[in-house]
């Protein structure tokens, strides 16, 4: 309100290098209060790093600091902690929750902000022994609520909330902030069902008719057109546009991500030839499976596999879909039979599956399908030692093993040209990759296996329209040059239509129905709605 | 909750059952143990009343550690240890009755304290290994520093003036000190009796109001602390609350408690065996507590009550009731040592049996909803 000619927030000449590898250079744009600015750009392109900046994370004072400025109402700013960035108004809600499990949507939302009533006590021992004043907390998160226009429950515990609830609480915990000027989201949408992202974008619009000002980082062009005011482009550490959005259009948008036309590669690919597959033996027979993955239960599902096809598996976020891989690969607790080329596959026994040459891809790419700590070498090549015994040597005639560190490095470099990975040397450690090419990393290391039967799970979540069409693509001639059997399971129906040849959508746990990859959307569409739970 | 209303009154005491296996096992076992033993209804109330006064301040004290995400606190030795240099000091002063316990009270927080801050920095490196360190940390403390104290430098720097509670030697400690002289002194402050069973409404009061400050510390801000601290460190610290500090003011609360409850131990005692004295007190009260039905992360007041009653129920009927099988009171006297050491192992194994279980369980309501359905 000071100074009016002064937008919320100037980003003036910021520049990043991680020892000498250039990030991000000449980051130029404004933001004026109560504007939704839409950050886009592929991973790798700088946006993470931007916003650990903008919020004064320990990683950037760590690796030596920035340059240019970052000015706030006009007056410039160097936060040097998450919390000076608090204090100036600026909150952000990360991509992983920052939640205590066991404690209401109340108390998450005031954590370490709780209103207190003074006692005697507490003025002999000091301000810790204050009493938690209920009746305001239960007002105030009431409140945050009430600005964010969505419903939940307050007294809610968050293990027993759906995780779109959780997203929300988290943003309620920002709004909850009386200084609030500014909301940085990262991917919020990610985890959301498709009502739900509906939901938060109708907040967004809420906050910003309040004065707030919000940077909303998605991979999901259309909800950035739904909302926002100005689209800022990152691309290789440059901001190569930063245009109004109603200028402006999916298409556009998407060109200037990539700095190339992405649909021809899409329409090239949209000619798949329906292969032969389809009368092939069956490879893989599920029989009456339950799974109990929490938020992705499966109920009694049946489903036969073609030797040599690409098998989609879609459906709505929590119907089940990521059970079916995460079970029969003995991830979760699953029942039921599974036949594999003749012979019985025992569930809850990852080790058998793995042996019986079946390969999985995990959604979970820094859970299970990493090991962050460890070079790229190690990332692609640990299971097949592991499992397979190769890149050994044996001496003494097998009584001990040598790891055959040239043969690591040659199929790692094969893979990083084959996939582009894009990383300093194949010694690099997984974990200092962008989330595309760790996605990449976790492919090759499921191709480095050779198995005869791979599951990909939700193989382009969170990366990019470049990354994700060269993922694809990947898929396809692994599928298609040696033969392997691929199962995909992806929320993004498109990208299922334009990779597989039949798709299963999954609804309530079960199979809802199997239907060619040409099929119109609507066919689909009817099904992924048909047992929703 | 909704959903429980529906699965028939059976199932629901099955579950009731499961949840509460150990308390079960162990009322179990008392109703065999208690006419094998063939002790008189009164006499056995009139133990388990004395008992409660003696240890149910000490186990209450477990909880903040709980609380904050540590475990079981088998550190709280430590302020066993500083209630007894508290105590052997006023015991040399001839302070006795009310006054000597209060000093002694008072004496002891400074000691526990110290020990409670090196205790609860050296747990703050060991993050996640709390138990296995605050164990070995009370040996150390206990067989290292409190010995030392005790068997050489009492009496050579520290001046003791009264040759009775000293070794012949000139320094050092004897084996036992007695405290003849404030035995039962607050058990006997406003002790009624009720058909021969004795009270001791005083020592209840105090026990009372420190569960009153349990209720009242939960909803403080520093308790409120500590449950987030217990639950996730990670988000707590994000949030701006200093974890380390709270981890620390958690372990020191407990073993100043502790020495405040070793006190009311010790003044029931009437002596004070100087270098055995806390050897057990953290083992006898975790196994307390873990039969009251409390587990590692997860405790309250009722599980501290109930576990008091049943470990020492069990613990006065089991060397009668193991003589009364084998004939043999050592059979009975070595019975009760294997069950109090057992009954720590069975409950965490329980606990964690218990853990495995619920994971499985949503699986096989699937497996069975599965089934009808089949079937129709």
């Amino acid at each position: 309100m000071t100074n009016n000619a002064a937008p919320l927030l100037q980003m003036q000449n910021i520049k990043k290098d991680f020892f000498g590898n250039q990030v991000l250079a000449d980051i130029n744009f404004t933001l004026g209060a109560g504007q939704v600015l839409g950050l886009c750009g592929e991973n790798g392109a700088g946006k993470s790093t931007l916003m650990k900046i903008l919020f004064g994370m320990d990683v950037i004072r760590e690796t030596g600091g920035y340059g240019g400025d970052v000015l706030i109402n006009g007056e410039k700013v160097r936060f040097s902690t998450p919390f000076d960035a608090l204090k100036a108004g600026i909150g952000m809600v990360h991509q992983e929750f920052s939640l205590i499990p066991g404690f209401t949507a109340t108390e998450n939302i005031l954590l370490n902000r709780e209103p207190q009533k003074k006692s005697i006590i507490s003025e002999v021992f000091g301000d810790r022994l204050n009493t938690l004043d209920y009746k305001e907390m239960d007002r105030r998160s009431g409140a945050a609520i009430d600005k964010m226009g969505v419903k939940i429950d307050a007294n809610m515990t968050i293990s027993s909330m759906p995780v779109g609830h959780k997203q929300f609480t988290e943003i309620a915990r920002e709004l909850s902030k009386d200084q609030l000027k500014l909301l940085i989201l990262d991917e919020p949408t990610a985890v959301l069902t498709e009502k739900e992202a509906e939901a938060l974008l109708e907040s967004i619009r809420g906050m910003a008719a309040q004065g707030i000002s919000v940077i909303f980082i998605t991979h999901r062009l259309q909800e950035i057109l739904a909302v926002c005011d100005k689209v800022v482009v990152m691309r290789d550490g440059h901001v190569v546009r930063d245009v109004p959005t109603g200028e402006t259009s999916v298409e556009d948008i998407t060109r200037w991500m990539v700095g190339r036309d992405v649909r021809q590669t899409a329409a090239s690919t949209q000619a798949r030839p329906q292969s032969g597959a389809s009368d092939g033996r069956t490879i893989m027979s599920i029989k009456n499976l339950w799974v109990d993955m929490p938020g992705e239960t499966v109920r009694n599902v049946t489903l036969d596999i073609k030797e040599g096809e690409i098998l989609g598996i879609g459906g709505l976020a929590g119907q089940g879909k990521l059970g079916i891989p995460n079970g029969v690969m003995g991830l979760y607790e699953a029942g039921g039979t599974v036949e594999f080329d003749g012979g019985e596959i025992p569930l809850n026994n990852p080790r058998k599956c793995l042996d019986s040459s079946l390969a999985f891809v995990s959604e979970d790419r820094r859970e299970v399908g990493l090991l962050l700590d460890e070079s790229l070498e190690w990332n692609v090549a640990f299971p097949a030692m592991q499992i397979q015994d190769k890149f050994l040597k044996k001496l003494l005639g097998g009584l001990i093993k040598w790891r055959d560190e040239k043969g690591i490095h040659r199929v790692t470099q094969k893979y990083i040209d084959e996939l582009q990975i894009k990383c300093t040397s194949s010694k690099q450690k997984a974990k200092e990759l962008s989330g595309g090419n760790q996605q990449k990393v976790c492919l090759a290391k499921a191709f480095a296996l050779e198995p005869k039967f791979l599951f990909v799970s939700e193989p382009t979540r969170g990366i990019d329209v470049g990354a994700k069409a060269l993922v694809l693509e990947s898929l396809r001639q692994f599928n298609r040059d040696s033969g392997v059997t691929v199962v995909m399971i992806s929320s993004e129906l498109e990208e299922l239509r334009q990779t597989c040849d039949r798709v299963a959508i999954v609804s309530g746990g079960r199979v809802a129905g199997i239907l060619p990859a040409s099929a119109s959307s609507e066919e689909f569409g009817l099904l992924m709605v048909s047992q929703v739970i | 909750m909704n959903q429980n209303n529906n699965i028939p009154l059976s199932k629901r005491a099955v579950e009731l059952a499961r949840n509460n296996a150990v308390p079960i096992m162990f009322i179990i076992i008392c109703a065999i143990f208690i006419p094998m033993a063939g002790f008189t209804p009164s006499y056995l109330i009139n133990e388990i009343i004395t008992r409660m006064g003696r240890n149910l301040f000490l186990v209450l004290c477990l909880l903040f550690p709980i609380m904050a995400g540590m475990g079981m606190n088998f550190a709280m030795t430590l302020g066993a240890m500083g209630a007894e240099l508290a105590i052997i000091l006023v015991a040399d002063w001839q302070i006795w009755g009310i006054p000597g316990v209060v000093l002694a009270m008072i004496l002891s927080i400074p000691f526990s304290a110290i020990l409670g801050l090196v205790c609860g920095t050296i747990l703050n490196m060991a993050k996640g290994r709390e138990m296995i360190t605050g164990y070995i940390l009370n040996f150390f403390m206990g067989n290292g520093i409190y010995q030392m104290i005790v068997l050489y430098i009492m009496g050579s720097i520290i001046p003791i003036a009264h040759a009775s509670i000293m070794l012949p030697r000139g320094y050092g400690i004897r084996n036992t000190v007695s405290l003849l002289n404030m035995r039962q002194c607050l058990d006997d402050l406003l002790a009624i009796r009720i058909q021969g069973v004795k009270i001791p409404v005083f020592t209840f009061i105090l026990v009372g109001l420190f569960c009153l400050f349990i209720v009242w510390f939960r909803r403080t801000k520093l308790g409120q602390d500590m449950r987030a601290v217990g639950q996730d460190m990670e988000v707590a610290r994000a949030a701006g609350i200093k974890v380390d500090r709270t981890r620390l003011i958690s372990i020191m609360m407990s073993t100043v408690f502790a020495g405040i409850g070793m006190v009311i131990y010790l003044q029931n005692m009437g002596n004070l065996p100087t270098y055995t004295g806390h050897a057990q007190i953290g083992m006898f009260c975790i196994a307390a507590l873990l039969i009251g039905g409390a587990s590692v992360d997860k405790a309250s007041i009722g599980n501290a009550f109930l576990g008091v009653i049943l470990f020492h129920l069990m613990f006065i009927v089991a060397p009668n009731a193991g003589g009364f099988i084998t004939g043999d009171s050592m059979v009975g006297e070595y019975f009760r040592v294997f069950l109090s050491y057992g009954i720590i192992t069975v409950a965490l194994i329980m606990y964690e049996a218990k853990k495995r279980m619920n994971k499985s369980k949503a699986g096989q309501e699937l497996a069975q909803a599965q089934k009808e359905e089949g079937a129709r």
